[in-house]
């Protein structure tokens, strides 16, 4: 399988000295569901923002390595950063729908891209909203505020956001984290269809759900990686007894 | 017979107290009310059609106070036209793009001390720069200039504040969806703090209608038999008006003074009104 990211040795940290990495390894394979796990404060959250440069918006203290995302080191300066957002979509834990209408809301981005045509922008809201799982609940009110919508709604509003811009690589974090179970499966029966096209990395809210969505998952502890490898095997037959004893629920 | 003897005597104290605080909320509102009030039943017999419309004479005793009215409607669109687009945009960059340093701090500093400086000291440093220096005359122009610095520190400050309270997640998201920082700011965040934005400008507007100090030596006229004909001419005004008819003029009829305070306390006071619509209004349709 073709790796679509690869980093190498990245490690940073936050003028505030609050979360960092430490000399991060490891390739992202295309068309599946990586996850991030591990214990709050780990560097998951960090390393989502480093694919794409969200960490602009902090003040970063230092930082070295590279991160290659189709043979392109995206932490370049000199990279267009505005076209890596286009092409690396995010999702955040808290859904956070613009103060907008649900259809400007999915277009916003295509929008600032320059898309002006009607039927474009029509077709983009009603594909991402279906992949998304949310079109048949939303179709009828599309030019209401997002904000009416329940939570979980409006995170697969917010998912639909960012499929509509028809990124290469989807980043999740705590997509789930306050929902209720069902707008859960729904999300991640979403992510399941959406990883036949797109690269999906998740950081899961709970081992449960890292369990249920890995194809590939990676454990990070303290801003280290500590073990990368097949989902099945990571949470069945874990190598490492950090590993373990996280996934047994001895501490995290 | 103890225990009672105090219950009662607690319920005593708690209700003097509740009547006192009552008596104090009361006593607040009384000067805005008796002044309004003592204004509109001495001058309200002076409004009419024509005092409102019409030129001053018989040495201003009699007539009406159109040119102060059109005055000072020049002096505060001129005031606006110099300090909304500068005020704003100084706030855009205070709260979107200036790093919190010893520099912004200075910044801050000098707006905060600039909204304590007496308008009488705005009037001279407008007649020292704008009417002298710059040879703007006693005119619009350097009055507007005037009232603009006067009002500036309301407008930068409301706005950035109007700014500041727009959460960071709208920021964040926008920006992850490829926007730029300052499509971030046109398209989503101006368009939430543009109601507390408005609300501070007509505030700070408001107080240069009203503000007489900062057009004396600047722009505003004893009487002039015509309207300004452009920019660079002296112009009435209506507080430096009433200032003039009140101390100036001999043998004054009462009702006009107060006839023309309450002019100017309407022309005020519905710009207060407008604002405080906005505010509710955004209020009210405000998501987050």
């Amino acid at each position: 399988m073709v790796d679509k990211i690869v980093i190498e040795n990245l490690s940073l940290q936050y003028s505030d000295g609050t979360e960092s990495l430490r000399g991060i390894s490891m390739g992202i394979p295309q068309n599946a569901v990586t996850v991030l796990f591990g214990p709050a404060g780990g560097g998951k959250s960090t390393l989502l923002r480093c694919l794409n440069r969200l960490n602009d918006l902090t003040e970063i203290k230092a930082s070295s390595g590279r991160i290659l995302i189709d043979d392109t080191n995206i932490l370049d300066p000199k990279i267009d950063v505005i076209a890596l957002r286009r092409k690396v979509g995010m999702v955040f834990a808290r859904p956070v729908p613009l103060p907008l209408s649900i259809r400007e809301n999915v277009i916003y981005g295509l929008e600032l891209a320059g898309e002006k045509r009607k039927s474009k922008l029509d077709e983009a809201v009603e594909r991402s909203l279906k992949l998304s799982a949310i079109w048949e609940e939303v179709k009828d009110r599309l030019d209401e505020p997002a904000i009416a919508l329940s939570g979980g709604q409006q995170q697969r509003v917010c998912l639909a956001r960012v499929i509509a811009l028809q990124p290469e690589i989807i980043l999740l974090d705590e997509p789930t984290s306050g929902l209720d179970p069902i707008s859960t499966g729904k999300v991640e029966a979403a992510l399941l269809e959406l990883k036949k096209e797109y690269t999906i990395i998740l950081v899961p809210h709970s081992v449960q759900q890292a369990a249920r969505t890995a194809d590939h998952a990676a454990f990070f502890l303290q801003g280290e990686l500590i073990e990368y490898g097949e989902g099945k095997t990571m949470f069945t037959a874990p190598k490492q007894k950090k590993t373990e004893d996280y996934i047994m629920g001895r501490f995290g | 017979m103890m225990t009672k003897f105090l219950s009662r005597n607690r319920h005593t104290v708690q209700r003097l107290g509740f009547s006192f605080i009552t008596l104090m909320a009361v006593m607040t509102v009384l000067p805005i009310v008796g002044t309004i009030v003592y204004i509109l039943v001495q001058g309200g017999s002076a409004i009419s059609w024509d005092f409102i419309t019409g030129f001053p004479h018989d040495g201003m005793r009699a007539g009406g106070i159109l040119p102060a009215i059109i005055g000072t409607l020049y002096l505060t669109i001129g005031s606006a036209i110099f300090s909304v687009p500068l005020g704003i945009a100084a706030a855009i960059y205070l709260s979107e793009y200036a790093k919190d340093n010893q520099w912004t701090r200075l910044i801050r500093l000098a707006i905060i001390n600039l909204a304590g400086i007496p308008s009488v000291v705005y009037g001279l440093f407008g007649l020292g720069l704008f009417v002298l220096f710059l040879q703007f005359g006693t005119s619009i122009l350097a009055a507007s200039l005037t009232l603009s610095i006067m009002t500036l520190p309301v407008i930068i400050s409301t706005a950035e504040e109007s700014l500041r309270a727009v959460p960071q997640a709208f920021r964040t998201v926008s920006i992850s969806l490829g926007a730029t920082r300052w499509q971030t700011i046109r398209r989503i965040v101006l368009k939430e703090a543009l109601p507390g934005i408005l609300t501070g400008v007509i505030l700070g507007l408001e107080r240069a209608a009203g503000e007489t100090a900062p057009i004396l030596f600047t722009g505003a006229a004893f009487f002039l038999p015509r309207l300004p004909q452009s920019p660079f001419d002296a112009t009435m005004a209506l507080p430096y008006h009433l200032f003039v008819i009140s101390t100036q003029v001999p043998e004054m009829p009462i009702q006009i003074q107060y006839g023309t305070a309450l002019v100017l306390l309407v022309f005020v006071l519905t710009m207060n009104l407008i604002a405080t619509v906005i505010r509710s209004r955004a209020r009210a349709r405000r998501q987050w």
